[in-house]
């Protein structure tokens, strides 16, 4: 939640401008004025990485929300038709999970060239096969539960049982798996940055701020590490609120 | 078992041609014609751009082209670099050993560090140890490796000196990457290397082994340990993704010239035929390693076999 609010409140937190630049300032070490000193261009740090967490945040969402579009309905459908389309589906899932996710993000990104919504696309696709995994088993269990029949008894379509009375069962799976997706997505995108493949400087998405970093490690060593805190800070506190949402949703971890 | 192996090795056919497909298909996904694409913001001649062209085989029909694909890198031709017209096989080729070392160091950091973690917290469980341990885990798990890397630069390479920043060849260059790498697979490793000591901690055999008197070492190297070890190999193997886009992004920053650095480098200069070559050698090895791990998995644990 603070990692939120501060990703919100960027703007009324600093004084500074996260593009703005002041060669008069560069490469400070921090100091009280500059909390975690100032780059090469003259820009404050600190700054950066917080109007950053807009960036990175956002990029996690928006990379599992690409993933489970496309994993959710793979999976619904799969589970619940059975079938050719099950085997099918199944078929394409394993192949998407034999081929490493890192490869696939990098064809991607080789297809549709660098840049930061393409990185999005790019961890969102190769993430999204996990979901219909884990939609596909959530829904087969459902299918034979008593209310599926009763539903059907009393006339509903495949496509409301389907959206009605099984996908509810899906959420709680969905929503931890996809807490944790994001962190593993805020990882994925900012080494693509890192990369170069991802977001390109100016912008200061974390990952893109520590490429900017390494070429002054010898000179400014606050460049490299602040914005590596922050994403370890972010990546740990939504693994925490993952497993704690695990614990909290599933009965069954709970006794 | 030999049966196993053979629905294995059947098993893995459409998949390596499905992967030859996505790559060949990834040059012709790509929006415009991959020739100009190539070429980019400079001006070129019609004359140029049709010799790259041809010298890409753009000019066939696509099933054509894709055969001709199929069957040059089945006989180990991958076409030319457009860059620098070098074999794509010789540019990879030259580029393994470099990656070889690194993944092999790094394995046996993660291994070693994982299994020390796992089995020392699970034995001293709840005491500031146990903490200790897994609070390094949790890190390792959250650890962006390029920031990692970064760090263990300025650390070991810049203020301290022991190491060399960069480059390949020789063990100092090699201990750095192998740590960052290994690192962050080592603490998923932890995890689970100590919840499965806990587990077998609990096992009646473990409690037997102990009532007849056995000394602790010996209860734990031969009977926990053993058991411990099957959820290293099965977790290796999950990791094997994992170690991979490490070994991309380590590679990078260490400018180690190994495959993944090759693969990074040839998206960003839009080298197609390297990008493709690279794709494919790397896909080729993972499918491979993931058959070895699953078998070894089915020698090690006989249940598998017969599902």
């Amino acid at each position: 939640m603070a990692l939120i609010l501060t990703a919100v409140a960027a703007p009324l937190l600093t004084p500074y401008e996260p593009l703005a630049v002041n060669p008069a300032d560069r490469l400070l070490p921090p100091s009280l004025s500059h909390l975690f000193g100032t780059d090469v261009l003259g820009r404050d740090v600190a700054t950066r990485i917080l109007f950053g967490a807009r960036i990175s945040l956002l990029t996690g969402l928006i990379s599992v929300t690409i993933a489970i579009l496309i994993g959710v309905p793979l999976g619904l459908v799969s589970g619940f038709y059975g079938g050719l389309a099950d085997r099918l589906l199944m078929r394409l899932v394993d192949l998407m999970l034999t081929f490493p996710g890192i490869l696939l993000a990098l064809v991607i990104i080789a297809i549709l060239g660098p840049d930061l919504f393409n990185a999005m696309l790019a961890v969102g696709i190769s993430a999204s096969p996990t979901y219909g995994r884990v939609v596909r088993a959530t829904v087969l269990a459902a299918k034979s539960q008593t209310y599926v029949e009763a539903a059907r008894a009393t006339g509903c379509t495949n496509a409301r049982i389907m959206l009605r009375h099984i996908l509810p069962n899906t959420v709680a799976p969905i929503i931890v798996l996809g807490t944790l997706g994001v962190a593993g997505a805020i990882i994925a995108a900012a080494a693509l940055s890192y990369l170069g493949l991802g977001a390109r400087p100016p912008e200061p998405e974390w990952g893109a701020l520590l490429s900017e970093g390494r070429n002054y490690l010898r000179v400014a060593w606050w460049m490299t590490t602040f914005p590596g805190l922050a994403i370890m800070t972010a990546v740990l506190s939504i693994n925490l609120l993952g497993d704690g949402l695990r614990d909290a949703l599933d009965p069954w971890l709970r006794n | 078992m030999l049966q196993y192996l053979a629905k294995r090795l059947l098993l893995t056919i459409p998949t390596l041609l499905a992967v030859s497909l996505l790559v060949f298909l990834m040059l012709h996904l790509v929006p415009g014609d991959p020739a100009i694409i190539f070429f980019g913001d400079q001006p070129v001649t019609p004359e140029r751009l049709e010799q790259v062209r041809r010298q890409m085989g753009l000019h066939r029909p696509l099933l054509v082209q894709y055969f001709d694909f199929l069957g040059g890198a089945l006989r180990g031709d991958l076409g030319r670099s457009i860059h620098n017209s070098t074999p794509v096989l010789e540019e990879v080729r030259s580029r393994i050993g470099s990656s070889a070392q690194l993944a092999l160091a790094a394995f046996v950091v993660a291994g070693g560090l994982g299994l020390g973690l796992g089995l020392v917290s699970a034995l001293r469980r709840s005491t500031w140890v146990d903490a200790a341990a897994m609070l390094v885990a949790l890190g390792g798990v959250s650890m962006p490796i390029f920031w990692l890397a970064a760090m263990l630069i300025f650390v070991f390479s810049i203020k301290l000196g022991w190491f060399p920043v960069t480059g390949f060849g020789g063990w100092n260059r090699l201990v750095l990457p192998a740590f960052a790498l290994g690192f962050v697979s080592s603490a998923t490793l932890a995890r689970l290397v100590r919840s499965s000591v806990l587990e077998v901690l609990w096992q009646p055999y473990v409690t037997t082994a102990r009532s007849k008197g056995l000394r602790e070492t010996l209860v734990v190297r031969r009977h926990v340990l053993k058991n411990a070890f099957i959820a290293v190999v099965t977790v290796m193997g999950l990791q094997l993704g994992t170690l991979l886009s490490g070994a991309v992004i380590t590679e990078t920053v260490f400018a180690r010239p190994g495959v993944g650095k090759l693969m990074v480098d040839a998206i960003l200069a839009k080298d197609f035929p390297l990008v493709q070559g690279a794709v494919l050698f790397v896909a080729l090895v993972y499918i491979v390693v993931n058959l070895v791990v699953d078998l070894s998995y089915a020698y090690l644990d006989p249940r598998i076999r017969f599902e």
